[in-house]
């Protein structure tokens, strides 16, 4: 079955049916095509390449983490620690390459070293949030509060309350990775395309992403299907670590930095575009082509708002907020008549 | 009913018909239900008994039809009118809050208040009074998810006639309860019906409708088909009206495995911390092993404990001679074992998900190179919906949305997908309907036939004894007997489930 957020966007087949359309398939999708028309009538500029790439660039971050989210709610998970998991992870790298720079120099093995670091932080950071949550039998909300508070003062400690820099000419050196583009794309999108599509075939096409379903529509039917669910729980945590990961790896360069204030409230970015995506938030049901639309939507308010005069900036939030839960009570659609 | 003049109804229904979409599942039906009576609604699975008792409690709207209740035209738009007519509808599934105390439970809605505040005082005595005047032994402080089935169905029944239900519908009652609960339960719908209050009594076991009801109406694909007093049917008769057809045989012939059969699974004294306390058993290949015992004997645990979905503390699993370390259901599956849960609501399937991922859940990997392939799934589905003959309107229907029938067949189909040469089913027809009853029994028949071997746990007597070849009787962890052969006997597994017979007796 394909999802058909991701099949060719609104050809005319899906056009015709428009009237009777299925809003929970179809919102995330018709929400964004309304953000996209509301932005070209607001500001012609909205339309100009340069700003629909710096978009998508914008929401790759969240995208990326939102993918790997995607899996841990499907399984009927949730990871708060993700914003300080990242923050953590970028202060790390930063430290390691800046220490390496004496010995591997101020080139890509030293950057290829930071990313390992990266990955590997990610997947034990997830490791850690699955396996306390599954062995401890704790409720993944208090086992992630507390990784994140944990991340968070880490990367707070590691600064020593003020920004951990990266060597400068490793920087410069690394900085293609956010700013450049390869056949037109910029590479942060690229990086977004590739996991969103892997996160997809995972999620629909192979028995992981089938048993994420399942234990998040009942423990005990995966537990009594054969399915070891406290190992496929953690290794959902893990997917999600190594999204933060892949993120991290691509938000270093764009500014070199970490401090206590990177990457605060990503996780309820994340979280927001899962669920605008048509995830169910208790587990059970899981798009990744909606979390897609999810991270972009979200990404977009804040770039329409910033081109119109009409709505302040600082009601960003106002406005993603309200995105949010009008995009789940269409989806939950109970005040439709066919329920 | 007095004087033998026909009584007023208490409450009618009139030409109700109900359409879910484009699936029209009653068809004007009419109903009428006297003061005092016990009134049996029978059919099978599907035929509409619940759908139609949820439209007079006010849970489901009829798309057309009126309810008279003293013989007025009265609309019943929710549960709440309903409620206060006096009409309530105890669930199949219960209706209590899982964490709140059983006064709380009694008393939800309609709590009584001293000033601002809750008079707890009052409501525990009053629950208490409830409590006792039903004979149920149980402390209204306690919370209902610290309660066993049977007692959250007696408080179930306790909250309904502690809101004075004038008619009080019962949508299988029993099916939870042992047969002791059981017989408390009889008592206590004479002594509600001694009151005037009118039962609405739904139910698979024709027998105890026989002993319980005073008349009895059956429906088959959503119309009425009769409605009789209950002195004038005999079980057979509604068997018949229910199905359409005659059943000639509901059990097939049984055919013995021969007496050396190869023994493909043997069990030594399992011990189950607090279910099983050293239970041991032998299956031959051919051979239909019957479990019986009371609700809580340990067969489920036992089962559970061959099969690594509970944790044994000591014992032995040897299949087929030899000795495996059998830890979860990967392991059961992999040694050719596969087990169907009593529980297909909350164990067995997906109730949100489709008939393809449920169908192949187990199997998963038997459907699975690097990617699932749905191509297969699909062709599986197709040949499991004709093999077991599962009636779903579509084939992307939600398995929640089939009947319960039809969900054990998907949930059998399923556990059929691994190809195993065990068989393990626990209560395989509960709740379901005597067309599917036949089919499934059939099924198990065919499967030993073949030379698989099957262990039915079963607290349906008939169907322990019409199937099995040989029956273990099992009590408080243990097992107090065995029988085979011609002496499978009702009485004699009565004797050993009750532990008048036994080692306990000695």
């Amino acid at each position: 079955m394909n999802d058909p957020e991701l099949a060719v966007t609104a050809n005319s087949r899906a056009r015709s049916r428009l009237l009777d359309l299925d809003l929970k398939l179809y919102g995330p999708l018709l929400a964004l095509v309304a953000l996209f028309i509301l932005g070209a009538i607001i500001n012609p500029a909205f339309l100009s390449p340069a700003n629909l790439a710096n978009i998508l660039t914008r929401s790759a971050f969240i995208g990326i983490i939102a993918v790997g989210a995607t899996f841990v709610i499907t399984s009927g998970g949730l990871d708060l620690s993700v914003g300080s998991m990242a923050a953590f992870i970028a202060g790390v790298m930063i430290i390691v390459m800046n220490a390496l720079v004496g010995t591997l120099g101020a080139g890509w093995a030293t950057i290829f070293v930071g990313i390992a670091v990266s990955v590997a932080l990610g997947v034990s950071a997830g490791l850690i949030n699955g396996l306390v949550t599954t062995r401890g039998k704790i409720e993944a909300f208090i086992v992630t509060l507390g990784t994140m508070g944990i991340y968070r003062s880490l990367v707070t400690y590691l600064a020593d309350g003020g920004t951990l820099s990266l060597n400068f000419s490793v920087r410069s050196v690394y900085r293609p990775v956010y700013y450049d583009s390869v056949l037109g794309i910029p590479i942060p999108v690229l990086v977004f395309a590739v996991v969103a599509v892997i996160g997809y075939v995972i999620l629909n096409r192979t028995r992981f992403g089938r048993h994420c379903f399942a234990i998040g529509s009942n423990e005990n039917v995966a537990r009594y299907s054969a399915i070891h669910v406290d190992n496929l729980k953690t290794l959902a945590y893990v997917v999600q670590g190594l999204c933060v990961s892949i993120a991290t790896i691509i938000y270093v360069p764009r500014l070199g930095s970490a401090s206590s204030s990177t990457g605060v409230l990503w996780e309820l970015e994340a979280i927001a575009a899962v669920i605008i995506g048509g995830t169910v938030l208790k587990g059970g049901y899981g798009r990744i082509g909606g979390t897609v639309i999810g991270a972009i939507i979200l990404t977009m308010i804040g770039n329409i708002l910033n081109l119109t005069d009409a709505i302040s900036n600082y009601l960003n939030g106002t406005v993603q907020g309200v995105i949010i839960i009008v995009a789940v009570l269409l989806q939950r659609g109970s005040w439709r008549r066919n329920r | 009913m007095l004087d033998g003049a026909p009584a007023a109804p208490v409450v009618a229904m009139r030409a109700i018909n109900k359409a879910f979409g484009p699936v029209q599942v009653l068809f004007d039906v009419d109903l009428e239900f006297e003061a005092g009576e016990v009134h049996a609604l029978v059919g099978e699975n599907g035929a509409g008994k619940s759908t139609l008792m949820k439209i007079l409690s006010g849970y489901v709207e009829p798309t057309s039809g009126e309810i008279r209740v003293d013989n007025k035209a009265t609309a019943v738009p929710d549960s709440a009118v309903g409620e206060a007519l006096g009409i309530v509808l105890i669930h199949q599934e219960f209706n209590l809050a899982e964490q709140l105390t059983v006064e709380e439970n009694i008393f939800l809605g309609r709590e009584l208040f001293k000033g601002w505040f809750l008079d707890k005082k009052a409501m525990r005595a009053r629950s208490a009074q409830v409590l006792a005047h039903l004979k149920a032994d149980i402390d209204p402080r306690t919370r209902i998810r610290d309660l066993p089935v049977s007692d959250k169905q007696l408080v179930e029944i306790a909250k309904a006639v502690s809101r004075d239900a004038r008619v009080l519908i019962m949508d299988e009652p029993t099916a939870a309860l042992t047969s002791s609960e059981t017989e408390v339960l009889f008592e206590l719908i004479e002594e509600l019906k001694g009151r005037g209050v009118t039962i609405v009594y739904i139910s698979h076991k024709l027998e105890e409708v026989e002993r319980v009801a005073d008349r009895v109406t059956v429906l088959r694909d959503g119309r009425r088909i009769t409605t009789r007093p209950m002195a004038e049917v005999s079980q057979d008769d509604m068997a018949r009206l229910m199905v359409g057809r005659e059943i000639i045989d509901m059990y097939p012939p049984k055919q013995p495995p021969v007496p050396d059969a190869e023994i493909v699974l043997e069990a030594g004294n399992i011990h189950v911390p607090g279910l099983v306390e050293g239970a041991s058993f032998r299956l031959r290949r051919g051979e239909i092993l019957g479990f019986a015992g009371l609700v809580g004997s340990g067969r489920t645990g036992l089962m559970e404990a061959v099969v690594g979905l509970s944790h044994r503390s000591a014992g032995e699993i040897r299949v087929r001679g030899e000795a495996r370390d059998i830890r979860n259901l990967s392991d059961a599956t992999a040694a050719g074992i596969a087990y169907l849960t009593k529980d297909r609501k909350d164990k067995g399937l997906l109730l949100n998900m489709t008939l393809r991922p449920n169908l192949t859940l187990l199997a998963l990997d038997r459907f699975t190179s690097l990617l699932i392939d749905e191509a297969r799934e699909e062709e599986a589905l197709k040949r499991a919906v004709r093999e077991f003959d599962i009636r779903a309107g579509r084939l992307n229907a939600t398995a929640g949305t089939l009947s319960g029938g039809n969900q054990q067949k998907l949930l059998l189909a399923k556990v059929m997908q691994v190809e195993p040469d065990i068989v393990i089913v626990d209560e395989p027809t509960r709740g379901i309907d005597v067309g599917t009853k036949h089919q499934i029994y059939v099924f198990i028949s065919e499967l030993a036939k073949q030379g698989k071997s099957c262990v039915l746990v079963s607290s349906d007597m008939p169907e322990i004894i019409g199937l099995s070849h040989r029956v273990i009787v099992m009590r408080s962890g243990r097992v107090m007997g065995e029988l085979s052969g011609e002496a499978i006997e009702e009485h004699e597994i009565v004797r050993y489930a009750t532990g008048l017979k036994g080692d306990d007796a000695k």
